[in-house]
């Protein structure tokens, strides 16, 4: 329902008009992240699809995806949300270079991810060799490696979101419940929290989403076997090698659960982070 | 020469059968043309080097390889991907080519066989087929979409060994790049693969791997983009020079 903010920052929107050169390439923008998608469900085996679904076992890999997904983003939320406070609230010299740290899992290709996962945590990495020695723990080819991978990847987008939240926050309702005596701990949890949680939720949303569709960094630290570490994603990709119908359904079945999940959580957190 | 390696093609020439014209072949004929070669992973080293070795001798022609799981090769070739050569590691994956009318006239140029791989100094104390079945070492087999592990289940079906495989993976080189790693305590690869890779890995003898073969064929593609080099390009693999590269990397 439109409020009469809304109506009269639209208004304002009309008023200063949209340069009619936008509109060209912008539709091409949308039709660029549209009709991949569009040829997907167009050429989707749709009359086989039930049957294919069935065949294929689709449960494991999707259980499987979600579980790990969820556990990723629970992780990044864990370590992501103090990280992301450091940065934003945080004075010391290197803050920089920590931000810079951050974002290097953003742009550096998944696979290279996975390969230094494998060079920390494998069985001969930095920490893996010790891991293995000590308790007996191995973690590649584990659902726990899967996990692992996803967070690497998913967790610059909690941060970077976290941090765009508590910089844009009032400080001043932080201060005023200082001034009122209440503590560090408190003014987090009471007044800040509540203040940025939009924020996290759209962080929280975004990582989920990298988390579900991470490809690179698990097929090379967490392996790919049925029901352990092989996620949607890597399962598509696998039937695309033998049985392309297949892996449009199966990739069918990961847009439509995308979608979902941006949806569900569009009403409950994006729709503040976004107002 | 450009290399290749990738799957995202793939998924392209799956979604837009048809219109799969774009991409690296220019299409030029004679000799200053450019030999598109779909090749399988296992072909990596020697085709590189038969690759050069043919530009070498036909100068102005530029071979580019892309290197890839056969069966994902096949389905790029069924998507009608332009590539003027196709060798495959498995008969299955060339008759997936046959099939859709893309292979003009396969033909064997090379024999592989199954090795069982183990990292250097084999910590898992692997010395038989029958020691993957180890619930307690760490196994990566192929996954039995591919050829490899087309192979290695016959193989393992034959001699009747149950298998516990921690992963499954996409192509012969990946499983060979958990055992470089260390990350794994054995995978079934090809002899080759071995031989590529003999300073980090070495070989557990199986009496049962010389029946475990796998035949590779190599072929024109139908309307290759440069037929005339891509028939030179095929009758240079099976040329004398061709054939000492292979046999040289373990083929036979």
């Amino acid at each position: 329902m439109p409020t009469p903010a809304s109506r009269s920052r639209r208004r304002g929107s009309r008023q200063s008009g949209l340069p009619p050169a936008l509109l060209l390439p912008a539709a091409l923008g949308l039709g660029f992240l549209a009709l991949p998608l569009l040829a997907l469900v167009v050429r989707a085996p749709w009359r086989s699809l039930p049957d294919i679904l069935v065949g294929a076992e689709v449960g494991p890999a999707l259980r499987l995806s979600l579980l790990s997904a969820t556990s990723a983003t629970a992780l990044c939320l864990a370590l992501g949300v103090p990280l992301a406070w450091v940065l934003a609230r945080g004075e010391f010299r290197g803050r920089r270079l920590v931000r810079a740290l951050v974002t290097v899992p953003l742009v550096l290709p998944p696979v290279v991810g996975g390969v230094a996962l494998l060079l920390l945590l494998g069985r001969r990495g930095l920490i893996g060799r010790h891991l293995e020695a000590w308790f007996g723990v191995s973690l590649p080819f584990t659902t726990t490696a899967v996990v692992i991978a996803e967070a690497f990847v998913a967790l610059p987008f909690l941060v970077l979101a976290v941090e765009g939240a508590l910089r844009g926050s009032d400080r001043r309702l932080e201060d005023a419940a200082a001034t009122l005596g209440a503590s560090r701990l408190l003014i987090a949890r009471r007044v800040t929290l509540p203040l940025i949680a939009p924020g996290i939720g759209a962080g929280a949303v975004l990582c989920f989403a990298r988390a579900l569709g991470e490809f690179g960094a698990t097929i090379t630290f967490a392996g790919s076997f049925p029901g352990v570490t092989r996620t949607m994603p890597l399962e598509v990709y696998l039937a695309l090698e033998s049985d392309p119908p297949t892996a449009v359904a199966l990739s069918l079945v990961l847009l439509a659960v995308s979608v979902l999940v941006l949806v569900s959580m569009r009403d409950r957190w994006l729709h503040g982070g976004l107002r | 020469m450009r290399v290749a390696v990738g799957a995202a093609g793939v998924l392209v020439a799956v979604l837009l059968p048809g219109c799969g014209a774009t991409g690296s072949s220019e299409g030029a004929t004679g000799p200053s043309g450019t030999v598109d070669v779909f090749a399988a992973a296992s072909l990596t080293e020697t085709f590189t080097a038969i690759g050069s070795a043919f530009e070498d001798a036909h100068p102005g022609v530029t071979v580019s390889l892309n290197l890839g799981s056969s069966a994902a090769l096949a389905q790029q070739l069924v998507a009608g991907a332009p590539a003027d050569v196709f060798a495959s590691a498995s008969p299955s994956a060339m008759e997936v080519a046959t099939t859709a009318g893309r292979a003009e006239a396969p033909v064997t140029f090379a024999r592989n066989r199954l090795a069982l791989a183990v990292p250097t100094g084999n910590p898992g104390g692997v010395r038989e087929l029958a020691d993957l079945a180890r619930p307690e070492l760490t196994i990566a087999l192929c996954a039995p979409q591919v050829p490899c592990g087309e192979l290695a289940a016959t193989v393992l079906r034959r001699s009747g060994v149950t298998a516990a495989p921690d992963t499954l993976e996409q192509d012969v080189r990946a499983a060979l790049s958990k055992v470089r790693l260390g990350e794994v305590d054995a995978a079934l690869v090809y002899r080759t693969d071995v031989l590529a890779a003999a300073d980090q890995v070495q070989e557990v003898p199986l009496p049962e791997a010389g029946s475990a073969t796998t035949d590779y064929s190599l072929t024109v593609v139908a309307d290759a983009p440069d037929a005339a080099a891509a028939r030179a390009f095929v009758a240079y693999v099976l040329s004398r020079e061709g054939q000492r590269v292979l046999a040289d990397a373990g083929f036979s």
